[in-house]
């Protein structure tokens, strides 16, 4: 699973590099603008459906989480196997749809409309809409099924005398995560069915010609795809309030706000959608309500920055590099989220909308909050996983190289959008042609990073040291296991919990155990 | 079942001993993640019924005329036919839970019996409209032809084929999920002791008639008033 995800995200990234390098000069060098509009179609799609929003539940909530509640696995193993088959598929449907198999021989068809399929264009359009409409719509439900099985699991299997504030603040993270996928999921899935229907049938829902709404698909759209948005970053906030606390040896600061944070941010998410349609034709009422709510997003997301950074005050802070990818996405998301607010403001996103400046919002925001944190996961959970260790030193230059190449690929995107430079065009005039070359050199940067980052990583599983149980100090539950890697059954024995997950004294774990028994010796 | 699963005990500091939960066997996990599973369903539903809304206010009156040419005996049937399936359904589980395994299966043929003729009344009314040439895809419900319906209409048959056949859809997936559940039952899998699937297959019947309850007054009783002279036709 994790092996597909990250060929998917490698694809992805590299239809990435082809459009950078098609930006790098004005007008066309070897891509016109149909191939282009399809190359960034399949850029979202793969980074969206196939690679981000399954990326850290699939990864670390179906293997570290179970562990970190002291459960033995998830609730329904074989339903868990059935949505894994479910992501297979989809993922195969997405493929088969880049090709167009009618015509002339073979040549490609993917989706031309971008990852939001947009009616009445996507109704049009004669790419392959449908079977990427039905590959998401497949995706989708691979999607619901896993936040179902990890609601019922932190329901049901927490260690006995786990309550919800004695988890840990990843699990509450995937928590609120599961009842947005459970809950916003289901309403892009009709979408999805509807826009197929309407394309198969002409029902007319979405279609201007026969009186339906395109403005309505729009609506039905965001109001899934928005709250997914923190569908992505919670479970990735979860990583930090892990990685902070250990790493700075200290419990971590206002532990239940940031519970709390996570479970308001998925509430608020559902009703701010409209920011997406300041310029699609709303109300204006509805346009500053919804500009209002969206600014209260930013109160529990503060919150939590506050938070992680009142933990590292007067902390010992130990610089390895899960931490150092850690501190770097508490500057890159920053400056993602406090470009979102701007953006929140419909006097500015008139003027912002669909150009470059929200482009590099979001991807400060997933590529800098939600990626970097999943490598940080990776990094910190690694040696759990496979029991060995990577080259410290060379995960450091690959955060570094991957660090100042995303600022350089995306900062001066932010400049280019406030001039002007729209989104989605395979061409622009000369004078933005400075900023698309700084950033096409960042983009070679972040790609020579993360080649250095997996390389590094694949050389630690292969042939890395063992890293002993619990290398980094940490206190929960998962790194309380007999083995390294854990055995087939998780915990071998189940401990009783009566302690809260970041209990540190004097910059040492307090809670011990005797891995025979499970039961506390400190 | 092989083997019993044998919950493990976990201990305090203070010695007391606490059994752990396992995903064996966990009766309220399995009702707990059916129970969600219905959420998704009417999450599903909602955001349908939540646009059938929005172009019944948009288009008020072609929203009524299309109603009113839709045959409410028919649907009415089926309406009485699936509540009344709901309480074999129902009776079923009640039989199981009392032992009485028997009678469970025969309330189970009974539901499974009751929905074939919901499908089948579906299909002579779909029929007999696609004789009148009202079906997806047939002309009158395109736009900019002799035979095209007026804009609300479209959307009122575009939006009835869909979502009836969506729950048409949901009642062949339970008459699938109805003959599983004999065959457990059969195979001693689902006893009056574990009957888990058969709970939360009764679950999911109880959902399917609920939607139609919803269906059938916004599709069918709204252009009722034509036929009983209720409603007058004025802005
Ligand atoms: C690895 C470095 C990356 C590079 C160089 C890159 C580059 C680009 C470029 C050039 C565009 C097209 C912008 C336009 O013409 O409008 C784009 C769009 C997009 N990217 Fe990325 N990207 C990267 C990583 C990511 C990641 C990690 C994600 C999400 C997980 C992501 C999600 C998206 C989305 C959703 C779009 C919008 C597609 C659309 O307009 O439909 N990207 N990216
Ligand atoms: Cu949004």
């Amino acid at each position: 699973m994790r092996l597909f995800m990250f060929t998917f995200f490698l694809v992805a990234v590299s239809t990435a590099m082809l459009m950078r390098l098609e930006l790098f000069a004005p007008g066309a060098q070897f891509m016109d603008g149909d191939t282009f509009n399809q190359a960034f179609t399949l850029h979202g799609v793969i980074m969206i459906f196939l690679f981000i929003i399954p990326g850290i539940p699939a990864i670390f909530g179906n293997i570290v989480m179970p562990l970190m509640i002291g459960a033995k696995d998830v609730s329904f193993p074989r339903l868990n196997w059935f949505t894994f088959w479910l992501y297979i598929v989809g993922c195969i449907i997405a493929l088969t749809s880049l090709f167009n198999f009618t015509g002339e021989g073979l040549d490609f068809n993917f989706a031309d409309t971008g990852w939001t399929f947009y009616a009445p264009y996507s109704l049009n359009t004669g790419t392959n809409v449908i079977t990427t409409l039905v590959a998401a719509f497949v995706l989708g439900m691979a999607s619901i099924l896993t936040g179902l099985n990890f609601l019922v699991t932190i329901h049901r299997l927490r260690a006995p005398g786990m309550d919800f504030f004695k988890m840990p603040l990843f699990v509450w993270g995937i928590y609120a995560t599961a009842w947005i996928q459970l809950l916003a999921t289901p309403v892009v899935g009709i979408t999805l069915v509807l826009a197929i229907l309407e394309k198969y049938f002409g029902i007319g829902i979405f279609d201007p010609a026969k009186g339906g709404d395109p403005v309505l698909f729009q609506h039905l759209f965001w109001i899934y795809s928005h709250p997914a948005v923190y569908l992505m970053i919670l479970p990735a906030f979860g990583i930090m309030s892990e990685i902070i606390p250990v790493f700075s040896r200290r419990e971590i600061f206002g532990y239940r706000t940031i519970a709390l944070s996570s479970a308001s941010i998925a509430g608020i998410g559902y009703i701010v959608w409209g920011h997406h349609l300041f310029t699609s034709g709303m109300s204006d009422i509805a346009k500053t309500i919804f500009s209002f709510l969206t600014f209260f997003v930013a109160i529990p997301t503060g919150i939590k920055f506050y938070d992680w950074i009142a933990t590292m005050y007067k902390g010992k802070i130990i610089l390895k590099s899960p931490m150092l990818w850690a501190l770097g996405t508490i500057i890159t998301f920053a400056i993602g989220g406090l470009t979102g607010v701007t953006i929140a403001m419909i006097g500015a996103d008139i003027h912002l909308q669909d150009t470059y400046y929200s482009v590099a919002h979001f991807h400060y925001a997933i590529l800098g909050g939600v990626v970097f944190l999943l490598f940080a996961g990776l990094h910190y959970w690694f040696p759990l996983v496979t029991g060995k260790m990577y080259n410290e030193g060379t995960a450091k230059i690959a955060f570094y190289l991957n660090f100042i190449g995303i600022n350089l690929l995306w900062f001066p995107m932010f400049i280019a959008g406030y001039y002007g430079m729209p989104r989605r065009y395979f061409d622009y005039l000369p004078e933005f042609e400075i900023y698309h070359q700084i950033s096409g050199v960042g983009a070679v940067v972040i790609f020579v990073g993360l080649t250095v980052m997996f390389l590094n990583l694949i050389a630690g599983w292969r042939n890395g040291e063992e890293s002993g149980l619990n290398p980094w100090h940490a206190t929960t539950l998962e790194w309380h296991c007999p083995t390294s890697p854990p055995p087939l059954e998780n915990h071998s024995k189940v401990p009783y919990v009566d302690f809260k997950p970041y209990e540190y004294h004097h910059g040492e774990p307090v809670v011990k155990f005797d891995y025979e028994t499970m039961k506390r010796i400190d | 079942m092989g083997h019993e699963y044998v919950p493990e005990i976990a201990t305090s500091r203070d010695g007391k001993e606490y059994e752990v939960q396992g995903w064996q066997g966990d009766f309220y996990g399995g009702k707990l993640g059916f129970w969600l599973f219905m959420l998704t369903e009417v999450m599903m539903f909602g955001a349908m019924f939540l646009t059938l809304t929005y172009y019944f206010t948009l288009h008020h009156a072609d929203f009524i005329n299309a109603s009113a040419s839709l045959n409410r005996y028919l649907g009415g049937f089926n309406t009485v036919v699936l509540l009344i399936s709901a309480l074999t359904m129902g009776l079923g589980l009640l039989k199981m839970r009392s032992g009485d395994v028997k009678g469970a299966k025969l309330m189970i043929w009974a539901t499974i019996l009751l929905a074939i003729v919901f499908l089948g009344v579906k299909a002579v009314e779909w029929t007999a409209e696609y004789n009148h040439g009202v079906f997806l895809g047939l002309d009158a419900l395109q736009s900019g032809n002799a035979h095209s319906k007026a804009f609300g209409e479209i959307l009122f048959f575009g939006m009835y084929f869909t979502m009836t056949g969506l729950h048409g859809f949901h009642i062949i997936i339970g008459i699938g999920l109805m003959i599983w559940l004999i065959k457990r039952i059969n195979a001693n899998k689902v006893t009056p002791g574990h009957h888990i699937l058969h709970w939360n297959i009764a679950l999911y019947w109880d959902l399917v008639h609920l939607i139609w309850v919803f269906v059938f007054p916004y599709f069918y009783m709204i252009g009722a008033g034509d036929v009983t002279g209720g409603v007058t036709h004025g802005h």
